[in-house]
């Protein structure tokens, strides 16, 4: 007789904690779902940007590709800065044909061809923006075709195995 | 002739690591004691071979030896002689040996203990982490050889190679290329190292976890053996999370300190798993559940420790292209996969010997509270590796890559860490075994009153943001409880034996150092709570350009530029120097001195901030930008951080928490066995 309650409550027990860990763990995918929806951003390389511009006008992007040196330009009374990026492949394959990501950087600074878009930037100017680095960038294209960063991360691999990256966040 | 020296001592560890492997084993089979001891003498010939190994580097580095293309990769003629001996660990090639070091001086610090009453442990200890070092060094002999020399050859070709390729003959380069200038902050030197010492620490927990599994003495043995190793491991790697965190608030100058980017969660997620797993070992030694609970924790955070050591030290970090850019990729993968389907099916094996001796019983007790604490400590794992591998999902399944950034972990982290504090605040309180409501709310009511007072201060002085209110509330909570439990286990004390406050403090902490450092630590996590709520919602920042007396103001702060300098040093430097004067509500509270160094060896500058730090707030000015020659005018950026300090001064507090809790307890030579008294008097 005993017994039975014993396991009664056991088995009542296993529920309630199962019940418990149900809910937990469906409010993690919840946060998990919900997050990534509200915060997600197309990762884009700059041909991939050139291609869709319509498509993609006000939405949150990540792109990347490479500076160049020659069209920064900063304006220090309004913490203004500009520059130009050239495309650089996105597929590991791609960069591993052009002889790495260094050598592919300066590929697509060299190369006249390579599309290329405007980015403006508003804060200091990070301490490894310079020519050829891979500038990884988020914020949204506008309708003349220029990129306005909220966010942009910097990698130099022609100069260091172990590339650092700045990260800038603002506004 | 060095690097011959170095690179002989690596190939001689890797073949002495395969002999302690294979005698172990062998032992095992024939029960040759011999053998065993063989082999763990194989492990401790080790420890001695990679010291003269990463002795050979840092000679190396420490004399320009650029021949050797990893000194000339990370040093220059110009770097001060502890930035060319700390190089060690710049690169890639060089942090591997590194990391085979400390794997080595571990294991052998372990196989020096006795081992009168765990035996059996030792063979399997001995193999598993063998075959983790050797794992290590095969990278570094057969990818990542830090010995490569350069060599010039007869068509004027420079070519990377260990050995002479024929008609060759070494090339020497004038200088290096030098150490990034941003890794040349002290929190940079010691913050790799610490990060290695808690990745590595976490092996030996595993180790011994395996053999546990292999040898079916699967009691709680191998958790009292390896607690200490556990802290230590952890302590290390949050210090290393931490000194990443400084290190990005002095250096790399946007007034943060970390920016979810996947190489910071790399090293964040063992730190998930291990400190779920520092909790719930509790519940196994205290109640003898969660066995197999506890096998999955370590499993994963070898494999997450293992992994984060890849994407540290990869060079993929932020770009979101690729996991396998260098050669070592694969390896790291093919190894991370094979140790954790081995791991899972020896666990698979003991399942059934690994079932829990007590049942949940309450919701409210200790143990279930705890299995809480390691459920949300799971949720922010999946959260983070969701976020991680997402955009490769994406691919997979749209063809479009799509990444999520900051905004998505703090939206998804931040009801999962709240829910932490609030752990943190009820779960000391709770009993194992059974509470109830009443119990609890007798003991939470005074600690919540307290809690209450700071959040009508705070909406008092003009927060009106409601997670703002939330997190410190949690946060003087979980203060408040913890302060309140030292107060009453300081009164009962005194009231026993008379003792004065202090002395009756220190008696505490030696009675029971395990529970009372823990508690420190929870302080210090809701210290790092404020300061995380303090610089993530209040943070204001203005900029501007000053000609020299002109201000510039930011809340109760005002700038005043008074002049700027420009000079070279003679470690290469160019320096731009800025002297301002800070005012706060119109009264001089000090100078700054924001600069900008530029390398001449790297051709790159490096901002870094003046600060003035104190406990309601960071008053951070960085120098953007300088008239040329005159410097009659100056552009700057202020950030206003409040709260911040509490983050590093938290850090402070953890380390002393942890180090008590740690502190060596007189092990008890009898293992005791468990009962239901003995919980019971355990629980308060």
């Amino acid at each position: 007789m005993e017994e039975t309650t014993i396991t009664q409550t056991g088995s009542r027990n296993r529920m309630k904690f199962i019940m418990g860990g149900a809910m937990i763990v469906a409010a993690v995918i919840y946060l998990i779902v919900s997050s990534t929806q509200a915060s997600a951003q197309y990762f884009l390389t700059i041909n991939e940007l050139v291609a869709k511009t319509d498509e993609v006008a006000d939405r949150d992007l990540r792109i990347s590709g490479a500076v160049i040196g020659d069209s920064i330009v900063y304006d220090r009374d309004n913490l203004l800065l500009t520059f130009d990026v050239a495309h650089v492949p996105g597929d590991n394959a791609d960069l591993d044909a052009e002889g790495g990501l260094a050598a592919a950087l300066h590929a697509a600074v060299v190369d006249p061809t390579r599309s290329r878009i405007t980015v403006v930037y508003e804060g200091p100017v990070p301490d490894l923006l310079q020519n050829e680095a891979q500038a990884i960038m988020t914020g949204r294209l506008d309708s003349e075709g220029v990129f306005h960063a909220d966010e942009l991360l910097l990698k130099c691999p022609t100069k260091y195995e172990e590339a650092v990256p700045e990260q800038v966040s603002g506004n | 002739m060095i690097a011959n020296l170095g690179y002989g001592a690596l190939v001689l560890t890797l073949i002495v690591s395969f002999y302690g492997i294979g005698a172990a084993l062998v032992g095992l089979r024939k029960n040759k004691p011999a053998l065993v001891d063989s082999a763990r003498n194989a492990m401790l010939l080790t420890f001695p071979l990679l010291t003269l190994s990463a002795l050979s580097i840092i000679y190396l580095l420490a004399t320009n030896h650029f021949e050797v293309e990893y000194v000339a990769s990370v040093t220059s003629r110009s770097m001060p002689m502890y930035l060319k001996v700390t190089a060690l660990w710049g690169g890639q090639s060089g942090s591997l040996v590194f990391w085979s070091w400390l794997m080595s001086a571990f294991a052998s610090a372990v196989t020096l203990r006795k081992w009168d009453r765990d035996r059996e442990f030792l063979p399997w200890v001995i193999v598993v982490s063998l075959i983790t070092l050797a794992f290590f060094l095969a990278l570094n002999l057969f990818v990542e050889n830090p010995f490569t020399r350069l060599w010039a050859l007869p068509s004027g070709q420079v070519i990377e190679a260990m050995l002479r390729p024929a008609g060759g003959s070494l090339y020497f380069p004038s200088d290096g290329r030098g150490l990034n200038p941003l890794l040349r902050h002290p929190g940079m030197i010691i913050h790799p190292p610490m990060l290695y010492l808690g990745f590595v620490s976490f092996v030996i927990p595993y180790a011994f976890a395996m053999a546990a599994l292999i040898t079916g003495r699967t009691d709680d043995r191998w958790i009292r053996l390896t607690r200490r190793w556990t802290l230590w491991a952890w302590m290390f790697l949050t210090l290393g999370l931490v000194l990443g965190g400084r290190w990005a608030y002095d250096v790399l100058g946007w007034g943060g300190y970390w920016g979810w980017d996947p190489v910071e969660i790399a090293a964040f997620m063992p730190w998930l798993t291990g400190t779920a797993f520092l909790h719930s070992v509790m519940i196994q030694e205290k109640r003898g559940m969660l066995k197999q609970w506890n096998m999955v924790l370590i499993i994963l955070t070898y494999a997450l420790v293992i992994f984060g050591t890849f994407l540290t030290r990869s060079g993929v970090l932020s770009s979101v292209h690729a996991f396998a850019q260098s050669a070592i990729g694969p390896l790291f993968f093919a190894f991370i996969g094979i140790t954790f389907i081995v791991s899972i099916s020896l666990l698979m094996q003991r399942w059934n010997a690994l079932k829990a001796q007590n049942q949940m019983t309450s919701m409210l007790s200790r143990e279930a509270l705890f299995l809480l604490n390691n459920l949300l400590f799971l949720g922010i794992l999946v959260v983070c590796f969701w976020g991680v591998i997402f955009p490769l999902i994406s691919e997979l399944f749209t063809g479009q890559k799509v990444t999520v950034g900051p905004p998505f972990y703090e939206r998804a982290n931040g009801p999962l860490m709240a829910g932490l504090l609030l752990l943190m605040a009820v779960a000391p309180l709770a009993a194992w075994g059974r509470s109830t409501y009443q119990t609890l709310g007798r003991a939470i009511w005074k600690p919540t009153v307290a809690a209450a007072v700071v959040l009508v201060a705070v909406i008092i002085s003009g927060v009106t943001n409601i997670y703002a209110m939330i997190g410190i509330f949690l946060a003087s909570l979980v203060i408040a409880v913890t302060i309140h439990q030292y107060w009453r286990g300081i009164m009962a004390r005194r009231k026993r034996d008379g003792s004065n406050f202090l002395a009756a403090f220190t008696k505490l902490m030696q009675r029971d150092p395990r529970r009372y450092g823990g508690y420190l630590v929870h302080i210090s996590m809701a210290m790092l709570a404020i300061g995380i709520v303090g610089i993530e919602m209040f943070q204001t920042e203005t900029q501007g350009t000053l000609s020299q007396g002109e201000s510039l103001e930011l809340g109760r702060y005002t700038m005043v530029y008074d002049e700027l300098a420009v000079f070279n040093t003679n470690d290469a430097r160019n320096v731009a120097r800025a002297v301002v004067s800070v005012y706060k509500d119109g009264k001089p509270v000090g100078e700054l001195y924001p600069r900008r160094d530029f390398f001449y060896d790297s051709q790159q500058p490096m901002t870094i901030p003046g600060v003035r730090s104190t406990f309601a707030d960071d008053f951070y000015v960085l120098l953007v930008d300088w008239e040329e020659i005159s410097s009659n005018s100056a552009t700057f950026k202020i950030y206003h951080n409040p709260l911040v300090k509490w983050m590093w001064v938290g850090s402070w507090v953890f380390i002393i928490g942890t180090l008590i809790s740690a502190w060596p307890e007189k092990e008890k030579e009898t293992a005791p066995k468990r009962s239901q008294h003995r919980v019971a008097a355990a629980a308060d």
